[in-house]
């Protein structure tokens, strides 16, 4: 789904102060600002380097966690062909992950070490999925509004400079809109059902608002920092640019089922034509990716148990002259 | 401690909380080796490169492939090859090609000879 708009990064001084030859930096920029796409092998700076590892590994940690809140309802997904769609999407979502982990690869960390990093919790992953599906009507508002913001943040990198990634996010944009499409699907059904069901969906809706609102990360007052990642055409739009334009596209769909959205204050201010909303708690946020959230511990724990059990079965089927290279797209 | 989930088949693995500095789950090539997939929409269509998978032989290769790059829309046909096995190009050495397109000799639109022909027919060469 889910690469949020934002990304940990508790790194960034280090690298800073790294200064790269001139001459093929501006070479590098020449060739962003034509529109060109960098390829792997490409000369980069390593602050770009070390930036899209982070960002693109954190999006596939967020693709194969986010499978998980959905997962546990396929057994109880009420009907035949909400359970197909249901297990479409999921595996949808690891698939997404594996070409997520690809693109990163492709910089020169490895799937391995990705992976140890999402367990020990050195690497992050959308916060959103540190939270509890509780019912049906959960999984309605997770394939609706979090695969929007999603799709939202996915359309807007898509067209970053780095080849690999665009082309993985090409592929997942197309899966991400029959997400959206089956979860949009949910919450009308249930909207429009019984006063039982409309309680069940209004309930799922209060209690994901805030993470939803918390999903494109603090506002980003243009820094220097983000002022460089944005040339580079790595950071492709705003943290607020990107959740204005998921309240604008997404406020009215919730509204006309009746759907009540639990912020008074939220409205769009006729002048500005922008959004205003009342701030979420940015505390909690912040003590979610600390991995204080109500699942933190359940997901790396459920994460790492596929892991460990699958090692007897990847061993049993190594070859003793398996030798890796980096992919090469 | 043990976790306890919403799901009681999560619950009833008995899990425990992955502590903060654990050894490393994966080592180096557990994940195997990388194969690169080439896709074959259509009868008539060339197959095309959509991505990798990461797998112990080409035989599994072509099993997760089927999985991950055929799950929607029409597919034919796949092929399955070892990233090892690939030899690339580097792409600071595109500057080879790059007086290509002006090798007009070799492209159809090279070659002009109407205005010839039009002198010739009002010449007196003409008979
Ligand atoms: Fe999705
Ligand atoms: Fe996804």
């Amino acid at each position: 789904m889910y690469g949020g708009g934002y990304i940990h990064d508790d790194q960034k001084k280090k690298t800073d102060s790294i200064a790269e030859d001139p001459a093929l930096l501006a070479e590098f920029e020449a060739r962003i600002a034509r529109g060109e796409k960098i390829e792997p092998r490409d000369w980069m700076p390593t602050e770009y380097r070390r930036q899209l590892i982070r960002m693109i590994e954190q999006h596939a940690h967020s693709e194969i966690i986010g499978a998980l809140p959905e997962g546990t309802w396929i057994t109880r997904a009420p009907g035949f062909r909400r359970k197909l769609a249901l297990m479409a999407k999921v595996q949808d979502e690891v698939g997404h992950a594996q070409l997520l982990y690809s693109a990163a690869e492709t910089l020169g960390k490895s799937r391995e070490d990705m992976i140890n990093d999402l367990i020990n919790g050195k690497s992050k992953y959308s916060n959103v999925f540190n939270y509890p599906s509780k019912t049906w009507a959960d999984v309605a508002v997770i394939g609706f509004l979090i695969d929007a913001a999603a799709i939202v943040n996915q359309v807007a990198n898509s067209k970053g400079s780095y080849g690999p990634y665009c082309r993985a996010l090409e592929r997942i944009c197309y899966e991400e809109s029959f997400h959206l499409k089956q979860g949009h699907s949910i919450f009308v059904y249930l909207a429009t059902g019984t006063p039982t069901q409309r309680a069940m969906v209004q309930d799922a809706l209060n209690r994901w608002w805030q993470p939803i609102m918390h999903f494109f990360g603090p506002s980003d007052k243009m820094s220097q920092h983000t002022e460089t990642l944005m040339r580079w055409k790595v950071k492709m739009a705003s943290n607020d640019d990107m959740r204005q334009q998921f309240l604008n596209m997404y406020v009215p769909k919730i509204r006309e089922v009746g759907i009540t959205i639990p912020d008074p204050n939220l409205h769009k201010n006729p002048e500005t034509n922008m959004w205003e909303f009342t701030e979420p708690d940015w505390n909690e946020f912040y003590e979610v990716i600390k991995g204080n959230g109500p699942c933190n511990a359940e997901r790396l724990a459920v994460r790492r148990a596929a892991e460990d059990n699958g090692a007897w079965v990847r061993d049993a089927l190594r070859k003793a002259d398996q030798q890796y290279v980096t992919p090469l797209a | 401690m043990k976790i306890k989930s919403l799901d009681p088949r999560v619950s009833r693995l008995e899990l425990d909380v992955v502590d903060k500095q654990p050894d490393a789950v994966l080592h180096v090539q557990d994940h195997w080796e990388t194969y690169q997939v080439f896709h074959q929409r259509k009868r008539g269509e060339k197959h095309s490169s959509v991505g990798i998978v990461h797998a112990p032989s080409a035989e599994m290769a072509l099993v997760f492939a089927k999985e991950q790059y055929g799950r929607r829309g029409e597919t034919v046909n796949m092929w399955i090859v070892n990233t090892r096995d690939v030899l690339a190009m580097d792409y600071d050495d595109y500057d080879v090609f790059a007086t290509t397109p002006d090798k007009m000799y070799r492209d159809p639109a090279g070659y002009k000879v109407n205005d010839k022909i039009a002198e010739f027919k009002k010449s007196n060469l003409h008979v």
